[in-house]
C-alpha cells in the first residue's frame, strides 16, 4: 500500500516560493490501477516523481508497505519494488535493448524468449530490436515502447507510467492498453498511470484529477470522465460560446 | 612461453589468449621472441633489413585463418621500436590479433612503438584487432605509440578495432589507410584515459579509388586529469563515401580536443563528419537508478556500454 501524507513541493522564485504541490494526501491500495489526469502543468508528473524519489518533497511523508521512504534515494526505492517509466526516456550510446531489459529484470541470465515477451507486449519484434542500441537511431515512439518494456521486465510491485501513450501509434497503443489490462487482471502489481487517454482512463479503478498542485476530483472512471469533458469545454471561452450558439 | 602469471594475464587482456593460440602466432616478450608458429598458408619470418620485427606473408585464397602477434613487456626500462609488415594475398579472409601489454613495476619507462604496414591484396578481407593495456605499481611510465599503415587493393577491406583499456600513461597513435577501387575501411577506436594520462590519435583515410568507402567510429572516455586529442581526417579523391563519427565522454578535470576533418577533391565524393563531447547525462543516471543500480553502478554501466 502506498500512502502520501500532506505532500507539498515548492520551488524558489525570485524572493519567494512557488507552490507546485500543496498538501496532497492519498492512499493507494495494493493491485489497484490508478490514473492521474488533469491539465498540463497541474503537478501530475511531479507527484509521480516524488513517489519514485526523483523529486524530494518540501513537506510531507511517503509510506510504502508501511515503511517510511520519504528520505530514501531512488535506488533504494527501486529495490523496494517501485519502478518508473519516463515520459521522455533517455537514450544511451552503446547500451543495447537486450542489456537494458537485462538490467531492468535484475537477472543477468535473462533469456531471449523473456525479452521477446516483454517487447511483444509493446508491439516490437525482438529479432529487430534486441541487439540495437537505445540511441538516436531509434524513433521517439520506439524508445518509448522500449522504456515501457523495461518496466514490464522490472516486474515490480508498483509500476508508475508517465504518459505511456505519448508518441505511440494507434496500433501499438491498442496493444499497450491490453497489456495494462492483463497486468491489472493478473493482480500482481499496483499501477499508477499518468494519462489523458479515455481508453486508459476507462481501465482505472480510480481516477485522480490533479490540477493547480492539488487533487481536484477523485472517483471511478464513470464518474470522472463526464466531469473532465465538461471542464474541458467549460474551460475554453471560445468553445463554450460556439457550443451555446449551436 | 606464457610461463608465469603476469604473462598469462597480459596475453588474456590484450589478445583474449587463454593458452597457445590456434593457427599462426608470434609472441614478442621483452624484445625477444617467446614463441612462433607458422602455418601452411601464413608464414611468419624474421626481417632481413636489420630492423626489429617480423614479416607476415599470407598466401592467396587463405580463408578463416587467424594470426596472433601480441607483444608483452614485463620489465622496467624496456624501450623498443618494432616493424611488422603484412603481405596479404588475393581473395583472403583472415583475422589478425595484435595488442600490447606492459607490466611495469620499476622506476624506468617502458615503451613499445609498433609500426605495422599492411598490403592487402585484391578482394581480401582482414579483421584486425589491437588492444593496449598497462599495469604495475612502479613509477616508471608505460608508453605505447602505434603506427598502422594500410594499403587496400581493389575490392579489399579491413575492419580495424583498436582499444586502449587502461593503464597506458602516454600514447601517440598514427593510422593511415589508403583505399583503392571499391575498397572499404571501417575503423572503430575505443579509448579510456585516467589519472594524468595523455592520448593522441592522428588518423588519415584516403579514399583514392572509385567506390571506396571509409568509416571511422571513435568513442572515448577521459577521466580524472587526463588529456585526449583526436584528429581523424577523411580525404575523398574519387566517387566515394566517407563518414567520421567521434563521441567522447568527459569526466572530472579531463580535457578533450576533437578535430575531425573531411576533404573532397572530387565532386562525386560524399563525406560526413560528426563530433560530440559531453559528460554523462543526468537523466541516464536517474533512469538506471530507477532500475535499482547505485549511482556508481549506473556510471560504470554507461561507460562499459559506451566503450563496448
Amino acid at each position: 500500500m502506498l500512502e502520501l501524507k500532506h505532500i507539498s513541493y515548492a520551488v524558489r522564485e525570485g524572493d519567494g516560493e512557488l507552490g507546485i504541490l500543496n498538501d496532497i494526501s492519498l492512499t493507494i491500495e495494493d493491485h489497484r490501477l490508478v490514473v492521474f489526469t488533469g491539465p498540463n502543468g497541474g503537478g501530475k508528473t511531479t507527484l509521480a516523481k516524488i513517489i519514485m524519489g526523483l523529486v524530494t518533497p518540501t513537506e510531507g511523508q511517503i509510506l510504502w508497505n508501511g515503511q517510511d521512504i520519504t528520505h530514501l534515494g531512488i535506488t533504494e526505492r527501486a529495490r523496494l519494488g517501485i519502478s518508473y517509466g519516463f515520459q521522455q526516456p533517455p537514450r544511451f550510446k552503446g547500451l543495447t535493448v537486450r542489456r537494458l531489459l537485462t538490467l531492468a529484470s535484475g537477472d543477468e541470465t535473462l533469456s531471449k524468449d523473456r525479452c521477446c515477451q516483454y517487447l511483444t507486449k509493446v508491439g516490437l519484434c525482438a529479432n529487430d530490436y534486441l541487439d540495437r542500441e537505445v540511441d538516436v537511431s531509434l524513433s521517439g515512439g520506439e524508445v518509448k515502447r522500449i522504456e515501457i518494456a523495461s518496466i514490464l521486465a522490472r516486474n515490480s510491485q508498483l509500476m508508475i507510467f508517465d504518459e505511456p501513450e505519448a508518441g505511440i501509434d494507434l496500433w501499438s497503443f491498442a496493444r499497450l492498453t491490453e497489456t495494462f489490462q492483463q497486468i491489472h487482471t493478473a493482480g500482481t502489481a499496483t499501477m499508477i498511470i499518468i494519462s489523458h487517454q479515455e481508453r486508459i482512463i476507462s481501465l482505472a479503478d480510480e481516477v485522480i484529477v490533479v490540477g493547480d498542485g492539488a487533487i481536484r476530483h477523485r472517483g471511478s472512471a464513470q464518474e470522472i470522465l463526464p466531469q473532465i469533458l465538461a471542464d474541458t469545454l467549460g474551460g475554453c471561452p471560445v468553445l463554450t460560446k460556439e457550443a451555446k450558439a449551436q | 612461453m606464457m610461463d608465469n602469471e603476469i604473462d598469462r594475464e597480459l596475453l588474456e587482456k590484450i589478445a583474449d589468449m587463454l593458452g597457445k593460440p590456434v593457427g599462426a602466432f608470434n609472441i614478442r616478450k621483452d624484445c625477444g621472441c617467446d614463441g612462433r608458429q607458422s602455418t601452411e598458408h601464413i608464414q611468419i619470418l624474421d626481417r632481413d633489413d636489420g630492423k626489429a620485427g617480423i614479416n607476415i606473408r599470407i598466401a592467396d585464397g587463405t580463408v578463416n585463418e587467424t594470426c596472433h602477434i601480441p607483444v608483452i613487456i614485463t620489465k622496467s626500462g624496456v624501450e623498443e621500436t618494432v616493424y611488422n609488415d603484412f603481405f596479404i594475398g588475393e581473395n583472403c579472409d583472415v583475422e589478425i590479433v595484435a595488442g600490447c601489454g606492459i607490466h611495469n613495476c620499476g622506476e624506468q619507462t617502458s615503451r613499445h612503438d609498433g609500426v605495422h604496414v599492411f598490403h592487402v591484396g585484391k578482394h581480401s578481407r582482414v579483421h584486425y584487432s589491437e588492444k593496449h593495456y598497462g599495469e604495475g605499481d612502479g613509477k616508471g611510465g608505460r608508453i605505447m605509440n602505434p603506427q598502422t599503415i594500410v594499403y587496400l587493393d581493389e575490392g579489399a577491406s579491413i575492419q580495424m578495432d583498436t582499444t586502449q583499456i587502461r593503464g597506458v600513461d602516454s600514447t601517440k597513435r598514427y593510422t593511415k589507410i589508403v583505399c583503392g577501387k571499391d575498397a572499404e575501411a571501417v575503423i572503430t577506436e575505443r579509448l579510456l584515459t585516467h589519472g594524468d594520462q595523455v592520448a593522441e590519435s592522428d588518423m588519415e583515410i584516403d579514399l583514392d579509388g572509385e567506390g571506396a568507402r571509409g568509416r571511422v567510429i571513435s568513442r572515448s572516455v577521459a577521466q580524472d586529469s587526463s588529456n585526449q586529442v583526436f584528429y581523424p581526417r577523411m580525404v575523398g579523391n574519387a566517387a566515394c563515401f566517407g563518414h567520421v563519427q567521434c563521441d567522447s565522454i568527459i569526466m572530472g578535470d579531463a580535457k578533450i580536443k576533437s578535430i575531425p576533418a573531411i576533404t573532397a577533391n572530387c565532386t562525386e565524393a560524399q563525406l560526413i563528419h560528426e563530433a560530440a563531447i559531453g559528460k554523462i547525462a543526468g537523466d541516464q543516471l536517474l533512469k538506471l537508478e530507477t532500475l535499482g543500480l547505485t549511482e556508481e553502478e549506473a556510471e560504470d554501466c554507461i561507460l562499459k556500454g559506451f566503450l563496448a
